[in-house]
């Protein structure tokens, strides 16, 4: 740990104290608030274990996910994003998910296009009482983002273009 | 510069036993912004709480960051603390470090610096949040009751007892609705009319309930606590006020060879008619499509023998609008048709049983009409098709139910109860007469319910085949029902004189159009869909609207009742106040960049954006916009993240608030990059700002 918090506070703006040694993988999860983030609470209230590389950033419903997010995330460092929300007909608001889906799959195709690695983006439904779906989720996204490793092609495709 | 205070919880050691939350709060309190950070080791607790509002005075604190449990647990407490503390309760997030991560991973560096990151990520969110109140709605105390059966009736009769107005529409000539057909009911076998009849007269009757019948809801328009309604009134082509109810026109009336809806087809009516003699209203209506004067354009028979001159040839349909708050559906159910020419083209019938080809095959309403007092038989049981005493009926349970091949998966859960009942009343009247039932489970959970089904068994006598039936056809004077039953394993040929098919419950044929109309929510079989299975039961995602009975699936009598009452105790809570309050996470439009693409008009599930003029001094129109709706809106977010020129963003989750935390997530202290990048990406609060 520093004993110059102020200085560690400029070099990082965001007093980390501690960097980790060696990589490793940063998944961000785009989840609703409804359904995916109420089951990942039922996950901790199971006592449930999966990697702590995973880090939630919570949206009222899916269909709040603008791909731009996504992008965002890649851009910043992400190896892996995960959008997930409720079961198609569950959604709170009736229909966000669905529109998530539609938006999701087009916008899929477009970076497909574009050489896009796929397998680093998941989507998802993970309903309030699948605590268990989002441990498998997590962890199964994980070990394919550990055995990929950095996204250094994302950088790479960026500087061509 | 922001000044934010974070707070870590150590949760007893639910926390502390894997996150360092010393060191957590230490690491908060160099993120810049954060004038203070503490943990302590129960944050919710009464002195947890005066530690964070003396923070709020002593930093003047303009946002507060509670690391602790997950916000569906402690949000609200939290939220109440920081307003008495004299902060917008909206400047109160929390960083859920319990169950997303100490609950959720081992005690090791990772878990810390985890926590410590989702703290960030709520202080750069909260950095950005805006002061927001809830939102006030006016509340109109009145409600629209849509459907006049016993769930409709019920509902009606609480709301008004609760003291408010209620408008009670109902689409066929009377109330009372399907049980008004019933003979008994089960599992008391207590006569339906004498139960229903006296609620159906206190509705007629109701000072505080308006009663359209022989009419529809034409049009919704508005949002919680603010309806406007349009019914429309078919033309009765009878004054109802002139009319006394004395009938001289129904035995006039010359066509008199309609089969009549309320006895299912097994009794003739005229086309002048009271649907049945205990109606409310007990007014006639004439059916234009059978009356000989408005197909042929002569008779008028009723209308000379009306002593009160109350038939009005020249009645037209009309239109009256009323403003409700709360909209209780209860539209009912129908039976699924086995024959041909069902009410449902898209489910296929029951071909081989032949339902509406043999006069003696029917269905469980014609039985209940068979079996009633006001029935076409006075209540003996005789078969249709020549009036004798059936020596043997067969009752076939679970015809469309529980049949995914005929399209339908789910269970009607009324059927066995009634088939019991069926089989009981049988035998109470044919002493000598033998009833089999086939079935393929019994169902029959519910108060005193096994016990009824067990006494049509043992002490009715009833024969309960387990399996299906293959086929029914005519041979000479019976049917002969071919089966299997599958208990014992033998095929079975049983000689009936009648047969009784338990036909699935299912919605209105057609009710999807008013379900459009109000903006609700149905599953495939076009049942409506509630906002929640479990803790939602009777309220549509669609604020304002409940649900009452068989509208939303198959239900008996005591649960359309009881759900009913809860129907109107909510709108009762909707009218205690004379505004509400909702959560301002709303959509806003930017007027300035809006490019008027419609595409959130189009996206928004609850009709919440529409179209808005921008006209000068002189009313000349400069451009159109989206405007959102406060009080319709729900703050998904659909339209926010759907629109081209960015120029919608909702309360409490903008743009900017989550770029803010993609930011503050990434690329920090991890060699990911090289050089450049790296020192770009160090600096989230510049690149934000």
């Amino acid at each position: 740990m520093s004993e110059s918090p102020q200085s560690e506070t400029q070099k990082d703006g965001a007093g980390l104290p501690e960097a980790a040694t060696s990589w490793e993988p940063r998944i961000v999860a785009f989840i609703c608030n409804w359904c995916t983030y109420t089951g990942a609470d039922l996950a901790g209230t199971s006592r449930m274990k999966y990697p702590p590389y995973v880090r939630v950033i919570k949206i009222p419903c899916t269909g709040r996910f603008d791909p731009l997010f996504m992008i965002k995330a890649f851009e910043r460092g992400a190896d892996g994003v995960l959008v997930s929300g409720c079961h198609p007909g569950d959604c709170h608001y009736t229909a966000g998910n669905y529109n998530a889906r539609r938006k999701y799959t087009v916008f899929k195709a477009l970076l497909e296009t574009l050489g896009m690695d796929m397998d680093r983006v998941w989507f998802s439904w993970i309903s309030a009482s699948e605590g268990g779906k989002w441990v498998d989720t997590i962890r199964k996204f994980t070990e394919v983002i550990q055995e990929k490793g950095p996204f250094r092609e994302y950088r790479e495709m960026i500087d061509v273009g | 510069m922001s000044k934010i205070g974070v707070f870590v919880c150590h949760c007893g050691e639910n926390i502390s036993r894997t996150v360092d939350c010393a060191r957590v709060a230490k690491a908060s309190g160099q993120i810049r912004g954060v004038a203070v950070a503490k943990d302590y080791k129960y944050m919710c607790s009464d002195p947890g709480q005066a530690l964070i509002k003396n923070a709020i005075k002593e930093h003047k604190l303009d946002g507060v960051v509670v690391s602790a449990c997950s916000p569906h647990m402690h949000e609200k407490t939290f939220r109440k603390a920081v307003t008495e503390a004299g902060l917008n309760q909206f400047l109160c997030e929390m960083a859920n470090i319990r169950e997303h991560c100490s609950w959720v991973h081992e005690k090791e560096e990772p878990t810390t610096r985890k926590a410590i990151e989702l703290v960030r990520l709520m202080v750069e969110k909260v950095k950005r949040n805006m002061a927001l109140e809830p939102i006030r709605v006016d509340v109109t105390k009145r409600a629209l009751v849509i459907g006049g059966g016993v769930a409709g009736i019920q509902a009606a009769l609480d709301i008004a007892d609760g003291g408010h107005e209620v408008i009670l529409v109902e689409k066929d000539p009377s109330v009372g609705g399907h049980m008004a057909q019933l003979s008994e009911t089960f599992p008391t076998l207590d006569c339906s009319q004498c139960i229903l009849t006296p609620k159906m007269v206190d509705v007629g009757s109701h000072p505080n309930i308006k009663l359209y019948t022989y009419s529809e809801v034409e049009k919704i328009e508005g949002f919680v606590g603010n309806f406007k309604v349009t019914i429309k009134k078919k033309a009765r082509s009878v004054d109802i006020d002139k009319c006394t109810g004395c009938g001289e026109c129904q035995l006039k009336c010359p066509s008199k060879k309609i089969p009549s809806e309320f006895d299912r087809g097994l009794k003739n009516r005229t086309a002048i008619y009271i649907p049945f003699p205990q109606a409310v209203p007990a007014r006639p209506v004439i059916d234009r499509e059978h009356c000989i004067y408005f197909t042929k354009g002569k008779c008028k028979a009723c209308q000379k023998v009306c002593p009160t001159e109350a038939v009005d040839f020249e009645q037209t349909d009309e239109y009256v609008e009323e403003e409700v708050g709360g909209i209780v559906v209860a539209t009912g159910f129908d039976l699924y048709t086995t024959d041909k020419q069902g009410p449902y083209p898209d489910y296929k019938g029951y071909g081989e049983y032949g339902y509406g080809e043999d006069p003696d095959i029917i269905d469980g309403l014609q039985f209940e009409r068979l079996a009633s007092a006001s029935g076409p038989t006075g209540g003996a049981i005789q078969r249709p098709s020549d009036g004798k005493e059936p020596k043997s009926v067969v009752f076939l349970q679970c015809i469309g139910s529980r049949h995914p091949s005929k399209g339908i998966e789910f269970c009607s859960k009324i059927c066995c109860m009634y088939t019991a009942k069926h089989t009981m009343l049988y035998k109470h009247k044919v002493h000598h007469g033998t009833a089999y039932v086939f079935y393929m489970d019994i169902r029959a959970p519910g108060k005193g319910y096994d016990e009824f089904v067990r006494r049509a068994i043992e002490e009715d006598g009833a024969v309960y085949l387990r399996g299906r039936v293959s086929r029914i056809y005519r041979s000479g004077d019976h049917l002969i029902v071919k089966g299997a039953d599958t208990l014992s394993g033998a095929a079975v040929e049983i000689e009936a004189d009648m047969v009784v098919l338990a036909t699935a419950v299912m919605p209105q044929p057609g009710i999807e159009g008013l379900f459009q109309k109000l903006g609700i929510s149905y599953d495939q079989y076009k049942f409506a869909s509630e906002a929640h299975p479990k803790l939602r039961p009777v309220e549509c995602a669609t604020a304002g609207i409940f649900l009452a009975g068989a509208c939303q699936g198959p239900k008996d009598i005591p649960e359309s009742v009881a759900q009913a009452s809860a129907a109107a105790s909510k709108a009762l809570i909707l009218f205690s106040r004379d505004q509400m309050l909702r959560e301002p996470v709303v959509a806003k439009v930017n007027e300035n960049t809006c490019i008027a693409c419609w595409y959130c008009v189009e996206i928004c599930p609850f009709t919440a954006i529409s179209k808005k003029d921008i006209r000068d001094r002189q009313g000349n129109l400069i451009k159109r916009v989206a405007e959102v709706n406060p009080s319709l809106c729900t703050g998904c977010g659909t339209c926010a993240a759907t629109c081209f020129s960015n120029s919608i963003d909702l309360d409490g989750f903008t743009d900017e608030q989550i770029y803010s935390e993609i930011n503050s997530l990434m690329a920090v202290g991890q060699d990911l990059f090289p050089e450049p990048e790296k020192a770009e990406g160090d600096s989230p609060d510049e690149k934000a700002a």
